[in-house]
This record gives structure tokens, C-alpha cells and sequence, in this order.
């Protein structure tokens, strides 16, 4: 606390008025952090404030532009010019923050017109707004860039003064995060003098965000807006919920407790039931409902449901007429929902400040503890929330540190300004690099990205003619074509889907009565990827909008649905968990598992297994690599337990296998957890090991980061995924609107041939080049990847066993369940055409006997 | 006596056909898209769409300019390799018939040194129905090579004896929850549609309507393309998109 109150000694000791008297009214005291930021930023100064949720956070951001606005004479409608934007992550968010601001605007009758503008506003009022702005106007960051792309953009910011960006914490590190930064630098082009305000809640390293909120000269120096930090709040209950049935080994759906979760909302006014993915979501639904005899209202809420759906279950929340709702990470940003005392975290957290952010859902006052209760899913996630609770208890933060700015984000904004008016590339290279992210972003990079604009950027330059950018004879840059403009605005954004299609629910019964065709077409229950949809055949059943239901079949962009009377759905809808443990939490788990003196924090089923693990084989020092081998059945295995998360397991699956079968072990495949990783093949690798023929500290060498990678990458989905959003993003392929006859996957299709020639015949094209950096830290992970092969270099202990250890108990389990991953479809391919030949044998065989 | 699956899994296992038969004759498909009739040492080819990148930057995508490249490369590996005495692409072969006569220089040279020393017909197709005598070969609409038929679209007639383009077909399989979507050769055994061979030519399922009335259904087998090899998939396996 002593950091912050120096901050406050030099804040104002009360409100201006009219303000003093409203909050007297009410009987509120204004938060020391309230005062101190409006005192810096009322002073013009850029600040950061950090708050918990439920620490006036929002009110304190607005103070100082409200106050502004209260002070100055009135002046004659209209106004040309915004004072004031507010911009955050979320639609909803700006709907809420209105409705609450709308009410001291109105009682203290302040001369203020307030306004929204997203996806959602009608483009008549979009135009009016362009014309007749309100003082403040609560927006999203796509149409801060939309806005910027018109030439009215000088007049509508000319006189901006404040910025506010909501939730700061998470919008930096991503790409929707690299386009408000530019066009923040854009912002104080056009207004030199405006105040950047963050709001954020607690990370690990404040000073990022504080540097983002500033505009840079250039790598040269960092300069950091002011920082406020609020109090810290009374500290967390949490708890891990023990319960007497046996922990499973493996899995996420943590059926198992679902009896001691019931009784925990039971227990409770209102309870908030976070999981990890919208599929664990509608399980844990289903389940609890299975179990509510009480009838208590237990709703579901996550991003797949039709929005319909969810406003009702956002509306019964506010009303307090529900007592549950199970959600996915829609509802972790800072909704106000009313009167949560409970927050209820099934299956792992992934990290510290993920798990802080959600418990800070409960009880949104600042005085009083939130109470939460994590329930772990399996064993391994048992010491994971023991990590995360120990960590909670420090009060430790784990959010991911700020990365270069992307290049197709840079490629938008590029068009985006052409599309404004005629630009100098020198101006807007300063301009540009002035933006945090993108302050070490050199002028060659910017250059080859402005070339990628007008005219794709391609070592063979024959596209001049139909260049998207031309010079002017003064030497600036100019849009070819006012079509180029309109390309630009439907396509801007940093936000693409996997495509997705609609789930609806046909009106009477399918199957033998009437084909899936003749069904007439009834509600839409929501929506679901696309690549779900594909792997089901009609008459397979799934889980759904809280429902069993039968997969029908397609009809255009809609899965048509019929109702079950099925408890248990054919396709389990797992798909992992979404985030990959942090780097902090693994290093924590690592230790607890090290050393036997922890293990009794943990519970008896636990430690037990530790214990035997310890007999059997050996348990993993904390900065060693554990490699076990053993035979099964009639191969050869291979499991390790790096800690890294799920992604970085597989790639390091990847390029073991393309490792172990230059050393000829015949490697079948491979399937990788959050924890560990096991390699199977035809050949004994535990012999290999022991009389030479396969040296470990070869096979875990850095190296593999190079060729093999390299090798990898050229065919991996997961590359051909990075770039199609890259391609996107950066305006090279269009993005997909509705109604357009185009699906995603002949998109994806194209993308994909585009990038096997981009790959082949100019392997250092910028596009590849923002491919690969996403993949890197995204769906790849090869920088933690790199970071944990450096770490274990030298200190791989290999045990050979007779049989599975209990520590490789659950990624074996894992075999089957999770699909092999996109690249073995060479082996999956002659799996298909062996097994009908086996099969054709088999026949054969039985007609003979 | 049934064996163990995983013993017939290794990658050496001697179970992959290497030819399929169109009409009685031996063919054999290459994974690079092209289809080999060893006996009359012709080489066949689809769907080429030279330029396709270029037509598509007069439109304002800046698709790399180099998908003429990467599949005259192609072709030129797969011609080296089976050295055939004939080749024939089967229609299509440029994106647009205006783009034949503006074909860059360079291209327009290894296109002339491909056809030195063999036959070579361009089969007129949709997209090229008129062709510039600047790119050599024998300009036809079809072609008949021991009463086997190659054309660019196939013909209405139900099981006829011919090898065609156009569709540019695609088969889609799932196996343990992964999808595999690949080119392929779709064929019953009387008609053949080949695969579309150009770098940046779409594709079209298999078990899309234009495909329902061209093939005996019971004895379809899509050939999907994979890296080394060509695999043939039954056709009750096949999955629409």
C-alpha cells in the first residue's frame, strides 16, 4: 500500500463540484485512486490506473473528462468534435458502461451528450455521428479505425481530449491491441494534445501498459504514463474443493464433483461456474442439471450461444433471478452481473492472474473477500490449482508480456490512412513507431510493409499496374481507386473467426418419418465451428445450448438439429483447454512436484500417486526433464513431462517423431496434455537409448528448432492457419460476409495454395514473415518451446521401465481420445486404404474356416 | 487368420495399388496430379489455370505472381520423371484465353522447351476457349486415343469411356477425428476426372451433385493425392463438405 498512497498525497483532498455533492448524496466517499487520477490526468498527464475489480475503476477513468466538460461554458449545438472516446474490448461493455454514466450525467444535469457506436449502430446514425458527434462516444476499437479511415477523421478528432481505454490489460497483447495503439499514435496526430487514460486490472509487469498509453520517439527512450495503483482490496477466500470420490486420471469433464458443486451453489446466493471451453461448458450444464432436484435456475452462458440467448441470461443475472450460471471466458472481462458471492473455477486456471481476474467476479466490493472454490478435473490439475491457489495467496500475476506489434495489423492501418487521404511515408513511419508496440519496428520492415500494400511486395514486380497505392507527384502515397476504400471498410478488423455455422433446430422429427431435407427449418439455437460440424455424420448425436442433440444434416450455412431423448451424446466435443498453462504457473507445478515436503498439501488420492510414482520411477527434479521409455501391447514408448501447455507439447511431438525416424525407431504417432508428451513407435527405444544407437541429449537438442522446424512448418496446418489470418488481416484474400456464396473453407482452401507458392518461391515475404511470428508465441509455441530445451540442456534423465509409470498414466489415457494432430495424415491415409485391405483379408479368412 | 492392425501399419507395407484402369487400360496416377498411360507414354494434365494470380491482381487481390511458376515447375519435374513421348492437358490450362498471349517470357520459354522433342495437345476448355499459336502444340477440342475419349468437361452420357477435367475434384475423408481434404482422381472405371493441376486451382467435393450422375456410385474410388503416394479411398468413405 505505501507505493500508493505517496501517489495519493499529492491528489486532491475533494471533488469538484457539482460532483462533491452527488457523491455526498449518495453517501459515497470518493476512492483515493478516483482522486489521484483525475489529478494527474486532469493535469493533462497520460495515466495508468490499476484497480481490482469493483474499485470504482470505470468512474474514476470518466472523472476527469467529466469534470472537464461540466467546467466549460456552454456552448452552442452543435459540436463538431468528439471530447472525449471511450474504447473498449467489448459491445456489451460499452452498452453497460453508457447505461451506468447516463445516470449522473442526468442527476447532475450536466450538459453532456453521450453516445455508443459498434457493429450493432445502425449505419444511418454511424453517418450522423461522423457529422454530429456526441461529447463522449463509447466505441470498440475496429470503429475508432473505421472512423479514421474518412476524411472527416481530422475534424471529428481534431479537438479530442481524452482517450479511455477500458480493460487495457486485455486488449494490449494481441492484435485488436496493436491496432488501437496506431491508431491512438493516429489519435495525437490529429489531436497533440489529447490524454490517454488506461484502466486496467492487476498484472505483472504495469510498467507494459504504461508505456503503451505513450507516444515514443522511435526506440531511442520509453517513456511511461503516470501510474495509480488503488488498493488492493481485502484478499481472496479460495479453496480447493476435496471431495471423496476418486480423481480421475485423465480428462476435463470433472463429472466426479459434480454432487459437491451442486451443493456449493445450493449454499449460495448466486454463483458463477467458469470452465475452460464452451464444450466443458455445456457438459458441466447438462450434469448439474441431471442433478438439480431442488429445480434451482442454473443457466448457461458462452460465445457460441445466439446472442438472443445470452441477453436473456445476462438480464436474469442483473435481476438476480438466477442462482448459477455456467460460463466460458465471455463473462471475464468487467460486466457488472449483479450479485455473484461465489465463483466456482472447474477444471485448471492456466494461470495466476487468469484465476485473480475471475475470482474477482465475486463480491464486487472492495472490502470484502470474494470466495471462491476451484475444482480441479484430474489429478494433474489438482496440483495446478494448488500452484494457482499458492500463487493467489502472493498476490503473484502471470500476464503474458507484450510482443512486437503484428506486421498484417500494420499493413491495415497502412490502408486504412491511404483510405483518409494521401499520406507521407516519412511522417507515417514516425507516426507509426511512435506506438509502443511497434516503437522497434525498423524502416526497412515499414517500408516492405507499404510495398505489401500497393502492390503485394513481391521480389518479381510485375503487379504495377494494378498497384492499390500510387504516388502523387508531390511523392506521397495515394489510394488508386475510391473501390480500394470500400474493400478496406468491410474488411477491417483484427478479429477473424473460424468460421462458423448455425446450429438450428428443425421444426418436426428426422429419421425414418422424413428425410433431413424435408425438415422445415425452426430456431437457431446458436452457433458452432464449422470444423465440429464436418467430422459428425447425420444420426451422430451432441451436446449443445445445454441439449442432446441429433446431427440431421446441412442444409447451406445451417446444421439442421432434432432433439434426443439421449443422456449421453456419441461425439464427445472436447477440444482441449483453450489457454496453455503459464509459464509461471508450470514452474510453480514443477516444484510442488519436486520436492515430497509439498506433497502434503495436496490431497491423500495425490500425494499417494506421487509417492508410487517416486517407488516405480523417479519424480522430476524442478529444472530436469524426466524421460521414461517402456513397451505396451506391441509397441514402444516414449513419455516425457516438460510442463510446457498442450502447444508446445505437440510441436515438440512434431519434431521428435521427424527425429526419431532418421534414428530409425518407426514412430507411430504421438499425443501430447498440458503436462507431458508420449511418443510411440515399432522399435525399442529404451534399448536405443541404453546401447547408444539414440542419444537423449541429441534428441531434446535446440537444434531441432532449425531444418526440422523449418521442414515441419512448409506442411503444418497450423502455419497454413497463422497465415490465412494473416492474409486476411493484411487485405490480401477478403474476408468472408454474410450472405456471400463463398464458405470458409474453400477460403481456407485458397489460402492454403497461396501459401504453398508464397512459401516455395519467396520464403522471405512479410506476410510469412507475420505468419510465422504468430504461430511462434500462438498455435505453435516454439519461443517456449526454445526457452524449455535451453533450460533442460544437460539435465535429461532418462529412466528405462517393464511398463506405463503412474506419472504417464494420464497422457496415455489421452491416446485415442485426442486426435493425432493435422500433419499425420500421411499415415492416416494409408491407415484408411490398410484397414480395408485388413479388413478385406479378415473377410476372406472367416470364409475360409 | 486376422492379424493385428498395427502390423500392417508400418510405412513399408506392401499394400498400395500403383495403377488404376480406365476402360481396360493401365494408368498410373501421380501425386503430383498428373495421370501416366504408360503403354501409349502419354502424359495427361488438368485444369493447369496458368495466370490465375495475375487475373486475380487486375481484380485487386496481390496474390503472389508466382502460381505459373510453381506449376510449370511441376510439370516440368513430372515430365523429367516419366519422359513421355505425348502430353495432353486436358482444358483450362490458362486462367483466361487473353492471358495465353500475355504469358511472361520466361514462362512462355520453359512451356516451348517442355514440348521439344514429344507431341503436345491443348484441349480447349471454359476458361481458354481460344489459344495463341505462341505457346506450341496441336490445339484440339478432344482427343482419342484408342477409343478412350479426353475432353475437357465430361460428356452427359452416362458410363461413357473417357477421361475429362473441369471439376477439379476433391475427396474428403475423416479418420480419428482429424479431416483430410485432398486433390484426387475420381473414377469408376469407365470415366476418369482428373484433378485440377494448377498451383492455385480450387476444388470441388466429390460428393457434390455435378459428380452424382458421372460415376457408377457402388464402384467409385477417389485417388487422393498425398505427399509420396496416391491413395485409393473407396467411395462409401467419402464424406461432402
Amino acid at each position: 500500500m505505501s507505493a500508493s498512497e505517496s501517489l495519493f498525497a499529492e491528489a486532491p483532498r475533494a471533488l469538484p463540484e457539482p460532483f462533491a455533492s452527488w457523491f455526498k448524496a449518495r453517501g459515497w466517499q470518493p476512492h483515493a485512486h478516483q482522486l489521484a487520477l483525475l489529478a494527474q490526468a486532469g493535469a493533462g498527464r497520460d495515466t495508468l490506473l490499476i484497480a481490482p475489480t469493483g474499485g470504482g475503476k470505470t468512474l474514476a477513468g470518466f472523472l476527469p473528462s467529466l469534470t472537464d466538460l461540466a467546467r466549460r461554458p456552454a456552448r452552442p449545438a452543435p459540436e463538431t468534435a468528439i471530447h472525449t472516446l471511450y474504447v473498449s474490448p467489448l459491445k456489451a461493455l460499452t452498452v453497460d458502461i453508457a447505461r451506468n454514466l447516463a445516470t449522473p450525467v442526468a442527476e447532475m444535469d450536466l450538459p453532456i451528450k453521450l453516445e455508443t457506436r459498434t457493429g450493432d449502430t445502425p449505419p444511418s446514425r454511424r453517418a450522423r455521428q461522423r457529422l454530429l458527434p456526441p461529447h463522449i462516444l463509447l466505441t470498440t476499437p475496429e470503429q475508432i479505425a473505421l472512423m479514421l479511415s474518412h476524411r472527416s477523421a481530422a475534424d471529428l478528432f481534431g479537438a479530442l481530449n481524452f482517450v479511455i481505454l477500458d480493460e487495457l490489460h486485455a486488449l494490449a497483447s494481441s492484435k485488436r491491441g496493436d491496432l488501437l495503439a496506431l491508431d491512438l499514435a493516429r489519435l495525437r496526430t490529429l489531436s497533440p494534445g489529447l490524454t490517454a487514460i488506461g484502466l486496467s486490472a492487476t498484472v505483472a509487469r504495469p510498467y507494459e501498459l504504461a508505456a503503451y498509453l505513450m507516444p515514443h520517439r522511435g526506440k531511442a527512450a520509453t517513456r511511461l504514463a503516470e501510474i495509480v495503483v488503488a488498493g488492493e482490496g481485502a484478499r481472496a477466500d479460495i479453496s480447493i474443493l476435496r471431495s471423496d470420490a476418486a480423481l480421475p486420471w485423465a480428462g476435463h469433464s470433472a463429472r466426479y464433483a459434480l454432487t459437491e458443486i451442486y451443493a456449493a451453489i445450493e449454499a449460495h446466493r448466486m454463483s458463477l461456474v467458469f470452465v475452460n471451453t464452451r464444450s466443458q461448458a455445456e457438459m458441466l450444464f447438462n450434469g448439474l442439471w441431471r442433478h438439480n432436484d431442488a429445480n434451482l435456475p442454473i443457466a448457461l452462458h458462452h460465445g457460441s450461444l445466439d446472442v438472443a440467448q445470452r441477453r436473456k441470461v445476462e438480464a436474469a443475472m442483473v435481476q438476480g433471478k438466477l442462482r448459477a450460471v455456467v460460463c466460458t471466458s465471455t463473462l471475464d472481462l468487467g460486466i457488472d452481473w449483479g450479485d455473484v458471492d461465489l465463483v466456482i473455477n472447474v477444471g485448471a486456471p492456466k494461470g495466476a492472474s487468469r484465476l485473480a481476474q475471475r475470482i474477482g467476479r465475486a463480491n464486487h466490493r472492495l472490502d470484502e473477500p470474494s470466495k471462491a472454490l476451484l475444482v480441479p478435473a484430474n489429478r494433474f490439475e489438482v496440483i495446478e490449482c494448488q500452484a494457482a491457489l499458492e500463487a493467489a495467496a502472493e498476490g503473484a500475476q502471470d500476464t503474458p508480456p507484450l510482443r512486437p506489434g503484428a506486421l498484417d495489423v500494420l499493413a491495415q492501418h497502412v490502408l486504412g490512412t491511404a483510405c483518409a487521404g494521401p499520406f507521407d511515408e516519412d511522417r507515417l513511419y514516425r507516426e507509426v513507431t511512435s506506438a509502443a508496440p511497434y516503437q522497434g519496428l525498423l524502416r526497412e520492415g515499414f517500408d516492405q510493409v507499404v510495398q505489401f500494400v500497393a502492390t503485394g511486395g513481391y521480389a518479381l514486380a510485375n503487379y504495377e499496374r494494378y498497384a492499390k497505392l500510387k504516388r502523387t507527384p508531390e511523392g506521397q502515397y495515394r489510394l488508386a481507386h475510391p473501390r480500394i476504400a470500400q474493400q478496406y471498410r468491410l474488411n477491417v478488423g483484427t478479429i477473424v473467426e473460424a468460421p462458423m455455422l448455425r446450429v438450428r433446430l428443425a421444426r418436426g422429427r428426422g429419421g425414418a418419418l422424413k428425410p433431413s431435407h424435408m425438415l422445415a427449418a425452426g430456431r437457431v439455437l446458436g452457433e458452432v465451428e464449422e470444423y465440429f460440424i464436418e467430422q459428425l455424420m447425420p444420426g451422430d448425436t451432441f451436446i449443445f445450448a445445454g441439449e442432446v442433440l441429433r446431427f440431421e444434416g446441412l442444409r447451406e450455412t445451417d446444421a439442421i438439429v432434432t432433439r434426443t431423448h439421449a443422456t449421453e451424446p456419441k461425439i464427445p466435443a472436447y477440444e482441449g483447454g483453450k489457454f496453455p498453462l503459464s509459464t509461471y504457473l508450470a514452474e510453480r507445478v514443477r516444484g510442488l512436484i519436486a520436492d515430497g515436503q509439498h506433497w502434503r498439501r495436496l490431497p491423500d488420492q495425490v500425494s499417494d500417486w506421487l509417492r508410487l510414482q517416486a517407488e516405480f520411477s523417479v519424480v522430476p527434479g524442478p529444472q530436469e526433464i524426466l524421460v521414461e521409455t517402456f513397451p505396451r501391447g506391441a509397441r514402444h514408448y516414449l513419455v516425457c513431462y516438460p510442463f510446457e501447455g498442450r502447444l508446445a507439447h505437440q510441436s515438440l511431438g512434431m519434431l521428435l517423431t521427424r527425429q526419431l525416424e532418421r534414428a530409425r525407431a518407426a514412430p507411430l504417432g504421438f499425443v501430447a496434455n498440458e503436462y507431458a508428451l508420449a511418443v510411440w513407435g515399432l522399435n525399442d527405444i529404451g534399448a536405443m537409448v541404453r546401447d547408444g544407437r539414440l542419444d537423449l541429449a541429441q534428441l531434446f537438442d535446440e537444434d531441432m528448432l532449425g531444418d526440422d522446424l523449418d521442414a515441419w512448418l512448409a506442411e503444418s496446418s497450423l502455419m497454413k492457419r497463422s497465415f490465412r489470418v494473416c492474409a486476411i488481416i493484411s487485405g490480401l484474400i477478403e474476408r468472408r460476409h454474410p450472405g456471400q456464396e463463398k464458405t470458409g473453407r474453400q477460403m481456407t482452401a485458397s489460402s492454403d495454395l497461396i501459401y504453398d507458392v508464397l512459401r516455395q518461391h519467396e520464403p522471405g515475404h512479410i506476410l510469412l514473415k507475420a505468419a510465422f511470428a504468430d504461430a511462434a508465441t500462438g498455435l505453435i509455441d516454439v519461443y517456449r518451446l526454445g526457452d524449455f530445451l535451453r533450460r533442460i540442456k544437460g539435465r535429461i534423465r532418462h529412466i528405462g521401465l517393464g511398463r506405463v509409470s503412474p506419472l504417464a498414466v494420464p497422457v496415455m489415457l489421452e491416446i485415442g481420445r485426442e486426435s493425432v494432430s493435422g500433419e499425420a495424415s500421411e499415415i492416416l491415409l494409408r491407415e484408411t486404404v490398410e484397414e480395408l485391405v485388413a479388413e478385406a483379408l479378415g473377410e476372406h479368412a472367416a470364409r475360409q474356416t | 487368420m486376422l492379424r493385428a492392425k498395427h502390423d500392417l501399419m508400418p510405412e513399408t507395407a506392401p499394400t498400395l495399388r500403383s495403377h488404376l484402369a480406365v476402360a481396360g487400360h493401365a494408368m498410373r496416377p501421380l501425386p503430383a496430379g498428373a495421370l501416366y498411360w504408360e503403354d501409349e507414354r502419354t502424359l495427361l494434365v488438368a485444369d493447369l489455370h496458368l495466370e490465375k494470380g495475375a487475373a486475380f491482381a487486375a481484380l485487386g487481390m496481390l496474390l503472389p505472381p508466382y502460381d505459373t511458376r510453381a506449376t510449370l515447375d511441376r510439370l516440368t519435374r513430372v515430365i523429367d520423371a516419366v519422359q513421355p513421348l505425348r502430353v495432353v492437358a486436358l482444358g483450362d490450362s490458362f486462367h483466361r484465353s487473353e492471358c495465353a498471349a500475355r504469358l511472361p517470357a520466361e514462362d512462355r520459354d520453359t512451356l516451348l522447351a517442355l514440348q521439344r522433342g514429344r507431341e503436345w495437345f491443348w484441349i480447349c476448355g471454359n476458361h481458354d476457349p481460344h489459344l495463341p499459336a505462341s505457346i506450341g502444340g496441336t490445339v484440339c477440342a478432344t482427343l482419342t486415343i484408342c477409343g478412350l475419349t479426353l475432353r475437357h468437361e465430361p460428356s452427359p452420357a452416362a458410363s461413357a469411356r473417357e477421361i475429362a477435367g473441369h471439376l477439379h475434384p476433391v475427396a474428403r475423408i475423416a479418420r480419428r477425428g482429424t479431416l483430410i481434404r485432398r486433390r484426387c482422381f475420381a473414377t469408376d472405371g469407365n470415366r476418369l476426372v482428373m484433378p485440377a493441376f494448377g498451383a492455385y486451382a480450387g476444388g470441388l467435393n466429390l460428393r457434390d451433385e455435378a459428380f452424382a450422375l458421372l460415376f457408377h456410385r457402388h464402384r467409385l474410388e477417389a485417388w487422393m493425392m498425398g505427399r509420396a503416394n496416391v491413395y485409393p479411398v473407396i467411395g462409401s468413405l467419402l464424406l461432402p463438405d
